[in-house]
């Protein structure tokens, strides 16, 4: 009875990730908020699959919630992903305190208090997967989207720690950088579509590199190189730039 | 941009997507006109239009009844996904076409049809009910029961009733995934019929003609019978697809490629009757193992033109068209000949009984005169075309094969589908 648990699982990629786990014969935990609006994503899943697919309600935001939460899945999951993210509005994050916070705390603070709870249980038990879906935004500040740059890029950083903290406990803790991605997330924006990659497409790449125990991968693969070259820019050049 | 299987007429429309029952209601307040697009598998003008709306989205399984193999399900699942998760359990669709890569509402709205009709008819035989969204944005169930018409009007209806949000449709219970095929071969079309009737108790039946055969041979077929097999094998592997990657250019298909494809398939098969047993992708959709076979036609597209005669009539009728289609030198290495069963009591269903040509033509000069010229034979035996293939027919041929058309026209103004429902197609036969 193996259980894996997706949070933020009303995401578009959380769902594409959730039908890869149970297609290939994995129970799952399903938890987000306001989590009777998964059910019929779950029913759908449990008839195509035969599956056990449990949906819970889980707040990011409320930290005190966490522990309890975690201490409740029975049976604990072999292996959790995070697919929580909020994109936000970078101009009201510039205006209103509450917005930046609200960017801050769901795509960095939330999860990395959320995570030392499954760490803990799966350092204990020298096993398990984390699987944390950040964003090639992570990779450099622009003035576009900063916020959600900066909460991702120091999510990147946790989970860099968390691979070196749990690499002896013989956990293996997994980045995943996604560039463009066809989601309700950047719905309304002119994504170019050879960049871009499908919800399922991310599931498989996720899936593949829990299987091979990769560190840090980007989805597309191309997206490495390039933020490669985004990165290379120096920042004197960077600064001045428009996108 | 969204397009219809033959690449033609090709319309820049926009597309906007059905997330939700609220955003399709959203959607319907606006003074726009609307279709339905669900996977673009029809063939002309059906699915397109200024404005569609992309149902593929609606595309949750809702509830499954093990004991009576009822599903409820949203309009924009495929029923190759249907048949991904149930026939291995067992289960299979009671009436399929020749694609499963097409939508629920899609199947409903053409009232499709397959190698089974003249057993178990269209689409709507195994509809129990369907949900639809009207153009004041209200929801109506629709069945047998309750609001008959609405109903008769949908399924076939082209989309031109309504969304099409969920349905419920019984499977067949199946013991195998694979198939026992009689292929017989035939000399010409005198035989072809006779195989036709000889093998009617068979439940799935169709045939491969070679539509550019003259003299003796025409009308020359592979007729391929079957049913399933009973030896309990349900397991079910997948084949990897072959794939077209690009638009062929026009010269690869042409009078004599077409010609050399139709001898080798048709001498490929070397006794009179031969039987095989067959996995039943390979004998229901031996096309879809080519992903984007449309291709093949080049980027100008093609048409696929099918029609119906009625039987007493059908042998003097497809011998004259196919003459007519020999001497012409245009012709598909895809022609599909069937023998169908009684019609339904849907207002715009296209089978009746009697004998059904399809055939694919690249689009190129001469061919809408000849298929003009092949409406004039259709009419002339009291034949008529199929809409969900159709993107050129004129509104009077249209016409003169659907007598209830008159009935249809009205039913929409009633409810004023006609100023919220329309594609390319609906506007170009002013249905």
């Amino acid at each position: 009875m193996e259980y894996v648990l997706i949070i933020g699982a009303k995401s578009d990629i959380a769902k594409a990730i959730a039908r890869k786990w149970a297609a290939h014969g994995y129970h799952l935990y399903l938890a987000a908020r306001n989590a009777a609006q998964l059910e019929d994503f779950a029913k759908d899943l449990r008839i195509r699959t035969q599956q056990e697919i449990r949906t819970l309600e889980l707040d990011i935001l409320d930290l005190g919630s966490h522990q309890d939460f975690y201490k409740n899945l029975d049976p604990k999951p072999i292996g959790v992903i995070t697919a929580v993210g909020y994109l936000g509005a970078q101009e009201k994050a510039q205006q209103e305190m509450k917005e930046a916070k609200k960017i801050i705390d769901t795509n960095f603070t939330g999860l990395a208090c959320f995570l030392n709870h499954v760490a803990l249980d799966f350092e204990s038990r020298h096993s398990g997967f984390i699987a944390g879906i950040s964003s090639v935004a992570g990779d450099r500040g622009r003035k576009s989207n900063y916020f959600y740059g900066a909460a991702k890029a120091a999510f990147s950083a946790y989970l860099a720690g968390l691979r070196n903290r749990l690499h002896a406990s013989n956990v293996h803790v997994l980045t995943v950088k996604p560039g463009y991605v066809d989601t309700s997330m950047t719905e309304g924006m002119e994504l170019p579509k050879l960049l871009t990659a499908q919800p399922h497409e991310v599931a498989n790449d996720v899936f593949k590199a829990i299987r091979k125990k990769k560190n840090v991968i980007y989805s597309k693969w191309f997206w490495k190189w390039i933020m490669l070259i985004i990165k290379w820019i120096p920042e004197w050049q960077f600064k001045k730039m428009n996108f | 941009m969204l397009r219809s299987w033959g690449n033609y007429p090709r319309i820049d429309g926009n597309s906007y997507r059905a997330k939700s029952e609220q955003t399709v209601r959203k959607l319907l307040e606006a003074s726009k006109e609307y279709i339905s697009y669900g996977n673009g598998r029809s063939y002309g003008d059906s699915a397109l239009a200024e404005h569609m709306i992309h149902v593929l989205p609606q595309n949750y399984m809702l509830d499954f009844d093990e004991t009576t193999g009822v599903l409820h399900l949203q309009a924009g699942v495929l029923l190759s996904e249907i048949l991904d998760v149930f026939a291995q359990r067992g289960w299979f669709l009671m009436i399929t076409p020749g694609t499963k890569y097409i939508t629920i509402g899609g199947a409903i709205a053409s009232d499709i049809h397959g190698k089974n009709h003249h057993r178990k008819g269209c689409f709507s035989e195994c509809v129990l009910s369907f949900r639809l969204m009207l153009a004041d944005g209200s929801i109506v169930e629709c069945s047998r029961e309750l609001n008959r018409e609405l109903f008769r009007a949908t399924c076939g209806g082209m989309g031109l009733t309504g969304i099409i949000l969920d349905a419920r449709v019984r499977l067949k219970k199946i013991e195998s995934c694979f198939i026992e095929q009689t292929v017989i071969k035939t000399k010409n079309l005198r035989e072809t019929f006779e195989a036709f009737e000889k093998y009617n108790y068979v439940p799935y039946s169709v045939a491969w003609i070679d539509c550019l055969a003259k003299g003796k041979g025409l009308g020359k077929c592979l007729l391929m019978v079957g049913d399933f097999s009973r030896d309990g094998q349900l397991e079910n592997k997948k084949k990897r697809n072959l794939n077209i990657p690009f638009f062929f250019p026009p010269l690869v298909l042409n009078k004599w490629t077409v010609k050399l494809f139709n001898i080798l398939y048709y001498n490929k098969v070397r006794k009179k009757v031969s039987t095989q047993r067959v996995h039943y992708n390979q004998f229901f959709y031996p096309l879809d193992s080519i992903t984007n076979w449309n291709r093949i036609y080049g980027r100008n597209g093609f048409i696929q033109y099918q029609f119906i005669l009625p039987k007493e009539k059908s042998y003097h009728g497809l011998e004259e068209i196919l003459k007519r289609i020999a001497d012409s030198g245009k012709g598909s290495f895809l022609a599909v000949l069937k023998l169908y069963g009684k019609a339904n009591d849907n207002y715009l269903s296209f089978p009746f009984e009697g004998y059904s040509l399809s055939l694919d033509f690249k689009i190129e000069k001469g061919l809408f005169e000849l298929l003009d010229a092949l409406d004039e034979i259709v009419l002339k035996y009291s034949g008529r075309i199929y809409l969900a293939k159709d993107a050129r027919v004129s509104k009077e041929v249209f016409e003169a094969g659907y007598p209830l058309i008159e009935e249809f026209r009205e039913l929409r103004k009633r409810y004023k589908m006609n100023q919220k429902f329309n594609s390319a197609q609906s506007l170009r036969l002013d249905i």
